[in-house]
């Protein structure tokens, strides 16, 4: 029973790692746990998007992540 | 396949259209970048290069579309992007290849960051950048 969360772009670096895999279900206030503090600033911030099994949330703190599913977080692109 | 390939068989498969209009993105050698990388999330990006194709292909009445992005690590020099638009006239050919490149670079989901002397840095989009996105509205 369990949730990907990927970290993309920047956040890789901040994270340290590409992914992380915690228990499901996940929800927004458990991602921001999971995610650590440094992370959780930046999912704060209105740039940040959230996608959960390949689609952006048009909400992110709707996310209800079940167990198996994808969670990315996305920093702001910069393009190609 | 190389883009000369690509594009002889971009040529051929629409050998209808009145002109077609290619546009080669390289690494630029210069400033002390030593390195770019370009990471993905293929989830969102591939569909979202499919909707752009078919955004242009319908805006410009095309005959057809070729977009392809590497991503990965480049080195100055290196190809990064293809774009190529075939049309029965040239104008909407070339405005195409411009609007899809527009998009490309400030729209598209890809995370860029480029190597010099010190490091790595993460790269986002210049003003003008948004400003040519802009244009298209």
């Amino acid at each position: 029973m369990s949730v990907t969360i990927l970290f993309l772009g920047p956040l890789r670096d901040l994270a340290g790692e590409q992914e992380r895999e915690v228990a499901a279900p996940l929800d927004w206030k458990g991602l921001l746990e999971a995610v650590g503090p440094e992370i959780a600033e930046q999912l704060g911030e209105e740039r940040v998007n959230v996608a959960c099994k390949g689609k952006v949330l048009a909400d992110k703190r709707t996310l209800h992540a079940e167990d198996g599913d994808e969670v990315a977080l996305l920093p702001p692109v910069s393009g190609g | 396949m190389s883009v000369g390939e690509a594009l002889a068989a971009f040529n051929a498969a629409h050998d209808g259209a009145g002109g077609v209009v290619s546009f080669l993105g390289k690494v630029r050698p210069e400033g002390g970048v030593k390195a770019l990388e370009l990471s993905h999330y293929e989830p969102l990006t591939l569909p979202g290069m499919q909707d752009l194709a078919e955004q242009a292909r319908e805006r410009f009445d095309l005959a057809g579309v070729l977009a392809w992005h590497r991503i990965g690590v480049m080195k100055p020099g290196e190809a990064i992007v293809l774009v190529a638009t075939a049309a029965r006239h040239r104008r909407n050919a070339f405005e195409a290849a411009d609007f899809l490149m527009d998009h490309l670079k400030s729209a598209a989901w890809l995370w860029k960051r480029e190597r010099r002397d010190d490091g790595w840095h993460w790269i986002e989009p210049r003003d003008q950048d948004h400003e040519d996105l802009a244009r298209w509205n």
